[in-house]
Order: structure tokens, then C-alpha cells, then sequence
């Protein structure tokens, strides 16, 4: 069975499947340079003094892959755990508030995470 | 049907405990687990990022714990998952375009997400100490 790329995708009968794993894999292609970029920063970055970290954390090009990395890597997560989520938990009311607990989770994470180098960014 | 004698005759299948455990199967469940561990390792990544944007003093904290003996293996351990991972994603995609799925092809491939992400973590350090000084 085959079908073209751009029937596929958005149907389904939940007409959300396609889209989930369409986003986990769009994440995973995405979160590749990404975190490598960012290895790269923390290793260079680990045991350094506060005012080193904040003089490269807040030049630009740093911020804004810092910023690109925890977006890209959110957005995986949340998918991610949903999956794990869905296979292990089978009452449906525990299911609803993991789902729930995980979205909190990964927003939660997303916005200290770009508050922090926003603020380092702009100025302590 | 109804003859339970021609049943009896029947092999019992799946074997569900009965298996001998593969390298793939090993990996893919690293694959997860590695995702887990990152799931909740990005909470060290907010302390330190916080603790950047916050003071010194509590950025000092942080630097404190991973200088540490054990904080700096949890780092490399931290790196090796990420790696780890990485490559195992890397193997996802390779699946989804339909290639590398046969026995042989997948063992390599498990066998390569292995020593890879090894290397990767030992190599990612090695230059970053180096590169410190
Ligand atoms: C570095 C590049 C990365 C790639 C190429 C990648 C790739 C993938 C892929 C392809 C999947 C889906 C696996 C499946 O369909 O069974 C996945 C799942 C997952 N990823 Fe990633 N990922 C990356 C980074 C990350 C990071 C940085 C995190 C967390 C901080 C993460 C957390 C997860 C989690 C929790 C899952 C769900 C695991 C599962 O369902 O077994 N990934 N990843």
C-alpha cells in the first residue's frame, strides 16, 4: 500500500496521527544540528565563571540558537513523552493527566529556559 | 476446532519468555530510555540557564555541583544519552525512508548507535578540555 507523501499527511482516522509523527520527526531532523551546536556551547561553557557564561550566552548568534534548540527540543519532548505515555498508561483518567502534567512539563521548561536567555540577552 | 486433542498438538506461540536478547532489541529500548533520561535532564539545563540569569551566587551553586566528581559524570553521562540518542533518532529516519531494516543492516546499525555515540561523548569532552586549557 502506498500513497503520496502530500495525501498522507493530516488524514488519518484521527486526523492527527500524521501530523504527530510528521512534528516528531521534523523535531528529530531539527534537533540534530541543533544539539550538536549546543554540546559543543555547554562543554566549552561547563566549569566557566559566571561572567564568562553570560558574555557568550548573550552574543546573538549564541542566543539564538540556544533559544531555536529549546523550542525545537520542546515540541519533541512533549511529542515524545505523549507516545510513552499512550503505550504504557491504560486508565484513561491517569492517561488524561500525565498528557496533561507532560504539556505543563515541556511549556514550563520552553518559557524559564527562553526567559533565561532572553534575560541574559538583554541585560541582568 | 472444537477437538481439544488437535489442539494440544499445537506449539505454544509467541513464545513470550522464551527469547534470546538481541542488540537491537537492547538499542531500541536504550533509544527510549535515553529519551526519558533526557526528558528530565532538560531540568538541569533550566537550573543552569535560571541560575545564569539570576546571580552569581546561584550560578556559583550550580558550577559547585557539576564540579563535582559525581556532577561531572552525570554531565558526561548527560552527553553520552544525548549522543546516544541522537544517533538512534538518526537510525529512525534512516527506517523511515524503508532502508536499513534487514538483520544484518539493522545489527550494524545498532552496533554503529553504540560505539558512536561512545566516541562522540569521549571525543566532545576530550576537545573541550582541550580547548579550555
Ligand atoms: C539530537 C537529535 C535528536 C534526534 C535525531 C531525535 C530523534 C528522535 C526520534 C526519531 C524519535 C521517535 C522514536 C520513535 O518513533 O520511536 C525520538 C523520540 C524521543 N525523543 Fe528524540 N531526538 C533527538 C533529540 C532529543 C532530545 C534533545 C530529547 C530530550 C531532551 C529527546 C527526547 C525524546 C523522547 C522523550 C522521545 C520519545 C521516546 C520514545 O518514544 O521511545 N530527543 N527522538
Amino acid at each position: 500500500m502506498r500513497n503520496s507523501f502530500h495525501h498522507i499527511r493530516g488524514l488519518g482516522s484521527a486526523r492527527s496521527g500524521t501530523e504527530h509523527f510528521w512534528m516528531q520527526r521534523l523535531t528529530a531532523v531539527a534537533n540534530i544540528p541543533l544539539v550538536m551546536a549546543f554540546v559543543v556551547i555547554l562543554v566549552t561553557l561547563a566549569g566557566r565563571s559566571h561572567a564568562a557564561v553570560i558574555a557568550t550566552l548573550g552574543q546573538p548568534m549564541v542566543a539564538i540558537l540556544m533559544i531555536a534548540t529549546v523550542l525545537s527540543v520542546v515540541v519533541h519532548i512533549r511529542l515524545g513523552m505523549q507516545v510513552i505515555i499512550e503505550d504504557y498508561v491504560n486508565s484513561e483518567a491517569r492517561k488524561i493527566a500525565l498528557l496533561m502534567a507532560n504539556t505543563f512539563f515541556s511549556i514550563a521548561v520552553g518559557l524559564a529556559a527562553v526567559f533565561a536567555v532572553l534575560r541574559i540577552s538583554f541585560g541582568l | 476446532m472444537t477437538d481439544s486433542s488437535t489442539r494440544t498438538e499445537r506449539p505454544l506461540s509467541p513464545h513470550l519468555s522464551v527469547y534470546r536478547l538481541t542488540l537491537t532489541m537492547v538499542m531500541s529500548g536504550a533509544h527510549r530510555i535515553t529519551g526519558v533520561t533526557l526528558y528530565f535532564g532538560t531540568l538541569i539545563l533550566v537550573w543552569w540557564l535560571v541560575a545564569a540569569a539570576t546571580s552569581p551566587r546561584n550560578f556559583d551553586l550550580i558550577n559547585a555541583v557539576f564540579g563535582t566528581w559525581i556532577g561531572r559524570l552525570v554531565l558526561f553521562g548527560y552527553t553520552w544519552a544525548l549522543f546516544h540518542h541522537m544517533l538512534g533518532g538518526v537510525r529512525h529516519l534512516i527506517w523511515d525512508t524503508g532502508r536499513g531494516l534487514g538483520p544484518v543492516e539493522s545489527r550494524r546499525l545498532a552496533l554503529a548507535t553504540l560505539v558512536g555515540s561512545i566516541v562522540l561523548a569521549v571525543l566532545v569532552w576530550a576537545i573541550g578540555l582541550v580547548l579550555r586549557g
